[in-house]
């Protein structure tokens, strides 16, 4: 199932899987990386990234779909969250997320018509001095009012908070520059030592039973 | 009590202009800290955090030096830092990482060195795409700077850092769901014994788990020694410590307090602090320590914000995290929406918690919008002991973690402290705040 993720997605993949000691810890960060080129999760990325880290697609989707963060379904280029949590609930969040759910027409989950816009109700962000608090695609644009929120989405939608907000997907565009420096054998010697580690833990345990 | 004198330890750095940048990390100290410890055996390090007496500042305030002498010997340890703060209402974790990786950093090679690990991860919820970027972007310096990687500023250390974004959810910050989601699989938490990655950690391997806020104080104790942090603070709160102030206060934000020196009045009312609740209004409760943790009443503002007496007092410091609520606040709404939370987050492993969030919320739900039964606060309790048996502090556990024993907190709470505010809901057919 390879061939969809781009030359330069896949480049990225084996260098992320190279800075774990076991290869499905890139999981995750690769179903990052597919969002960034994708918008969302498609099934031929999740078959790739499965060929990538050594499990079966049922494996990625199985745990990509217990994280909030990663789509099995195509989302707007902007996903808009509003929390509503305690603290943002004492500060008009509840109020806030049905002002969207007018402004834009859409329930929460809904994508607006133009596919610039999914709505979202986030769980508690962290943000809680700025409440209620947005984020646009992870990215905090502070408390709002309901006339603030109306403004903060006709900029996304005329395009122009696109560089500070990348579209929905990309996560982190800084890189990381160079692969692991420790010692370039140690990573080998690791993996030995774990390698003999279980089999040491599996022979104690079939020893007992 | 008020304010004290006590020096800003984790926060120091972060008023300053580009507090992210390397350049100006290296212009107020950063690194030092490493360099000195580098000097010393590994032991000795261990040592200051030990007679530091740093508790850990995730939640559960374990002995942090306790935790590392727990880490048992063999030829692959592992050291993770956990940030994936995701307890409502504690967003302290969010300033360090965006305003001071490099403390962050420095911390964990610190950490390294004393615990001679092989590879340390740093673990941040993925809703923090800043503090990712400024995280990888410090790493990225630090490297460049020759603070990680092989053979550190010529010390014969050898360690690789690696910054980890998580996908959203809140059952990862405890500390074995965050493993296994670091493995790269669903985020359950692992069944307790073993009790201490220590023992059995990341792929296996013995491994220590520590919080950003507990890094982030290492570069500090280790450059003026465990004893003086010790001298901060009262009894088994020693340092400083961040709390996280939201809800209904004039000043909402991250405040570095002496531990136990201040109390939750200070916070709340202090000019400097808090400045007092919004809008000339009176305080009805407030919630001492995430919303895992029961509520306190006006009549215990008082008490120190140190985590043995806030302990005996019934509730707990957990994440640092204290929300106000004002005497216009509805009891109800409020313990139905941190109900709600509960239900999203349960990850499902066991049935008291799977389910019994669930019919919680949508008994708290009906209540609140005005279908609720007089008998359901029986039932609401009821169900409340079938999750956490006894409805004591700290609570009994029927669950593999500790989210299922949280979920009580709130709602008995609110039914304890604020009785008459569910019968007249019930009463009245609806919220009689509107």
């Amino acid at each position: 199932m390879s061939g969809h993720l781009n030359p330069d997605v896949l480049d990225r993949a084996r260098q992320l899987i190279s800075l774990y000691p076991e290869p499905r810890s890139a999981l995750v960060p690769l179903c990052h990386l597919a969002q960034e080129q994708d918008g969302w999760l498609r099934p031929e990325a999740m078959a790739e990234i499965a060929e990538l880290v050594g499990v079966t697609p049922a494996e990625v989707q199985g745990t990509a779909s217990f994280y909030d963060m990663l789509h099995l379904e195509p989302v707007g280029t902007y996903l808009v969250s509003i929390c509503t949590n305690i603290a943002c609930m004492l500060d008009g969040g509840l109020e806030l997320l049905e002002h969207a759910e007018e402004h834009l027409g859409v329930g929460v989950g809904g994508t607006t018509e133009d596919g610039m816009i999914t709505l979202e109700e986030a769980e508690c962000l962290a943000d809680c001095d700025r409440a209620p608090c947005v984020q646009v695609n992870h990215r905090y644009v502070g408390s709002q009012t309901a006339e603030s929120f109306d403004a903060l989405i006709e900029d996304l939608r005329a395009g122009r908070r696109s560089d500070e907000i990348p579209s929905h997907g990309t996560l982190i565009r800084v890189r990381r520059d160079g692969g692991l420096r420790a010692d370039p054998e140690q990573v080998a010697r690791e993996r030995a030592a774990m390698a003999e580690a279980k089999a040491r833990r599996a022979a104690d345990q079939g020893g007992g039973s | 009590m008020a304010v004290t004198e006590a020096p800003r330890i984790v926060t120091a750095r972060i008023d300053q202009p580009d507090s992210h940048t390397l350049e100006r990390a290296l212009a107020t100290g950063a690194y030092q800290a490493l360099r000195k410890a580098l000097a010393m055996t590994p032991e000795a390090v261990a040592a200051e955090v030990d007679a530091a007496s740093l508790l850990g500042r995730g939640g559960a305030g374990f002995p942090a030096g306790r935790k590392w002498a727990m880490l048992r010997s063999s030829p692959v340890t592992y050291l993770v830092v956990n940030g994936d703060e995701s307890e409502p209402a504690t967003f302290k974790d969010h300033l360090l990482v965006e305003r001071d990786p490099h403390q962050l950093i420095e911390g964990v090679l610190i950490a390294a060195y004393a615990l001679q690990v092989s590879r340390a991860f740093i673990f941040l919820r993925g809703e923090f795409a800043l503090g990712l970027e400024r995280v990888q972007a410090a790493l990225n310096e630090a490297y460049g700077y020759g603070a990680v990687g092989a053979d550190i500023f010529g010390s014969g250390f050898s360690v690789d850092i690696v910054v980890h974004p998580g996908a959203g959810a809140y059952i990862c910050g405890e500390e074995t769901a965050l493993l296994e989601s670091l493995e790269g699989k669903r985020g359950f938490p692992r069944i307790k014994p073993p009790f201490f990655p220590a023992a059995i950690g990341l792929y296996g391997e013995p491994t220590v788990v520590n919080n950003v806020e507990t890094m982030s104080n290492l570069p500090w104790i280790v450059t003026h020694g465990g004893a003086a942090f010790a001298a901060l603070g009262e009894g088994r709160s020693t340092g400083t410590r961040l709390f996280a102030l939201a809800g209904h206060v004039r000043n909402p934000g991250v405040y570095e307090l002496e531990m136990a020196k201040t109390t939750f009045a200070d916070l709340i009312h202090a000019p400097v602090l808090g400045g007092g609740v919004r809008h000339g209004r009176e305080l009805k409760a407030f919630i001492p320590g995430g919303v895992s943790a029961p509520w306190f009443g006006p009549d215990q503002v008082d008490l120190p914000l140190g985590q043995d007496e806030v302990g005996a007092a019934g509730s707990m410091l957990g994440s640092g995290s204290v929300v106000v609520m004002d005497d216009h606040t509805c009891a109800v709404r409020a313990s139905w929406r941190i109900t709600k939370f509960f239900s999203r987050e349960s990850c499902g492993q066991c049935t008291p918690c799977r389910e019994g969030s669930g019919w919680l919320e949508r008994i708290m739900e009906r209540i609140e919008t005005g279908r609720g039964r007089s008998e359901d606060l029986d039932l609401l309790l009821d169900a409340c002991d079938n999750i956490a048996p006894g409805l004591t502090w700290p609570p009994q556990q029927t669950t593999i973690c500790v989210l299922g024993p949280s979920i009580p907190s709130s709602i008995h709470s609110a039914i304890v402290m604020f009785r008459d505010e569910f019968l007249t809901h019930v009463k009245e057919g609806g919220c009689p705040y509107g």
